[in-house]
């Protein structure tokens, strides 16, 4: 189980230039809107076709623009999960899987198949509703039953949480995690919550603008995102410009410091990240007087926005995030950072 | 009274209609899928018959298939003659219907779903498939309703009929030319029959065009 991609497509002023491969597992393909998620599943399944490249899933070569290979949606055994689900709205429930048993000629083989899925997906019950009928979960259930039965090579999950919300969110994710894990071949899930990149994913490839910024191992990736890109997106709040003066030492010209990493800070680096569970008034590595100038009480937690002493007035806020029950008698005069807490981004 | 009229009424109509129902589908699937430019001159093209008068696109068809012309000449060969003859009114409809069934179901086609025919692609449905199962029945109430107009407007059509078949009592006559006829002769009574036979057959079709609105309305609410 293996798949290699590699895209390149124009379209307009936007390019498109995706090159990965994947031995096995969950990929999470993670980037902001327009960033190129959607547009490069789309080209997998066959729904555009890229100027250039080759797509080859589980050695199967379904599209390579040098030995003129473009093989049609159908052939290409894909089972795509549309970010609305697309269940066909005329069918039932029951009509609507058999789609992805039809072409299984025997009747018989259909049947017990078709009541299979719907027994392991929870569906029993509503065999006779019309999609309009259900639950977001239920029609997210109802897709995956129908991909599923088609024994696709390869899953694309374009986005599978974002018509759900936040409660039900959590407890699919978690469904998901599971039926995935059991489903033992290769997915790619588009996505832009850190937390379900967090969650699904082995993997994690970070688009921005069309090209790829980051992939790696999805736990290396949060522990050191090494661009700026892969810090926001994996929920870093806190990215400043720095510059290199000594061997673990770098200068902050926003905040006027200079702060020691405890590591060997290479050449290129351009920018510095702190996430903003990080700071601690408790640490004195790396700690500096600070003015509070915010703060927020959220359910759970309290976000503090500050800025250092010397820092220069017009530059942006730092935030600093804590659990409730964390919350201290006084605010502290010092904020503290352990060193390797900083991350050293490159581009 | 001889209700000749009404039969062949009432056959020009339901065979233009089956004429126009899948043409008027062909045409609009097709050119809902072509570039902008193309669509906009076809669809012009192809809407003309409802914006020109009848008589225009009588005498356009005249000129087609007169008995004069190249295409007329030809036919008349094979022994088709679509001047003077009952079947010639059927051309005469359909071409006055088209515009109206290929507009709406072109209207219905545009606000499909495309990512539903891409689903269905995914999950190694043919094309075939796809059209039948999945878009014709998304655009069920377009097509129905575009269907019934079409059938509303071969039944009353008179100009282009009148010019390519003329009135020939148990031949070409339809309710139409009929009342037109009768009137002209005075004979102002079989002419009130006739007018209240158009107003019921009319009144069917109105109500059978709400009754599918009114339907589809609630199954929209539904969702």
């Amino acid at each position: 189980m293996s798949m290699t991609i590699e895209i390149h497509k124009q379209l307009g002023a936007f390019r498109l230039d995706v090159k990965f491969q994947l031995e096995h597992g969950v990929l999470g393909l993670l980037g902001a809107s327009g960033s190129g998620k959607s547009k490069t599943l789309q080209c997998i399944t066959g729904i555009e076709r890229p100027d250039e490249g080759k797509i080859i899933i589980n050695g199967r070569t379904v599209f390579d623009s040098r030995k003129n290979i473009n093989l049609k949606t159908q052939e290409r055994h894909v089972g795509y999960l549309f970010q609305n689900y697309a269940l066909f709205p005329n069918m039932t429930v029951a009509e609507n899987i058999s789609c992805g048993v039809h072409t299984v000629s025997d009747k018989r083989e259909r049947t017990n198949r078709i009541g299979d899925i719907i027994d392991r997906m929870q569906l029993s019950g509503l065999e006779k509703r019309k999609p309009a009928q259900l639950s977001g979960g239920q029609q997210q259930r109802v897709a995956l039953a129908r991909i599923l039965i088609n024994k696709p090579e390869i899953l694309l999950l374009d986005e599978p949480f974002s018509a759900l919300d936040s409660y039900l969110k959590e407890q699919l994710m978690t469904e998901l995690h599971t039926l995935l894990a059991e489903f033992q071949k290769d997915v790619i899930v588009v996505t832009h919550s850190r937390d379900e990149a967090y969650q699904l994913c082995d993997h994690i490839a970070v688009l921005d603008a069309g090209h790829l910024d980051i992939f790696g191992e999805t736990k290396k990736i949060f522990q050191d995102p090494a661009t700026r890109v892969g810090a926001e997106l994996t929920g870093c709040k806190n990215i400043v410009k720095a510059n290199k003066i000594g061997t673990t030492q770098i200068y902050v010209p926003d905040w006027n410091l200079i702060l020691d990493t405890g590591r060997y800070v290479g050449e290129g680096v351009q920018a510095i990240g702190i996430r903003a569970h990080c700071f601690c008034g408790e640490i004195s590595e790396n700690a500096f007087d600070i003015t509070v100038v915010e703060q927020i009480e959220q359910p759970f937690e309290w976000i503090v926005k500050f800025q250092y002493l010397g820092q220069n007035k017009e530059t942006k806020l730092i935030w600093w995030r804590f659990a409730k029950t964390d919350k201290p008698e006084t605010m502290p005069g010092k904020l503290g950072i352990k060193g390797k807490n900083i991350l050293l981004l490159y581009a | 009274m001889d209700w000749y009229p009404l039969w062949n009424s009432l056959r020009i109509a339901a065979i233009s209609c089956v004429i126009v129902f899948f043409s008027g589908i062909g045409m609009a699937y097709y050119v809902a899928k072509l570039p902008r430019i193309w669509k906009g001159i076809l669809d012009v093209v192809l809407t003309l018959p409802l914006v020109l008068p009848p008589t225009v696109c009588g005498w356009l068809l005249l000129l087609v298939f007169g008995l004069k012309h190249p295409v007329g000449i030809f036919l008349q060969s094979i022994g088709v003659q679509f001047v003077m003859t009952w079947y010639g009114g059927i051309i005469a409809s359909a071409v006055v219907a088209f515009p109206l069934m290929y507009r709406t179901a072109r209207g219905a086609f545009e606000s499909f779903d495309e990512t539903l025919a891409w689903s269905g692609r995914t999950l190694g449905l043919s094309g075939t498939y796809i059209f039948w199962h999945i878009r014709m029945p998304y655009c069920k109430q377009g097509i129905i309703a575009g269907t019934v107009l079409a059938f509303a407007r071969a039944l009353g059509e008179y100009g282009a009929t009148s010019m390519l078949i003329g009135y020939i009592p148990k031949n070409t006559a339809t309710i139409s030319t009929t009342v037109y006829q009768l009137w002209r002769t005075n004979d102002e009574y079989s002419a009130f029959v006739w007018v209240l036979v158009n107003i019921a057959i009319s009144a069917v079709v109105l109500l059978t065009v709400n009754m599918l609105e009114k339907r589809g309305q609630g199954r929209r609410a539904c969702s």
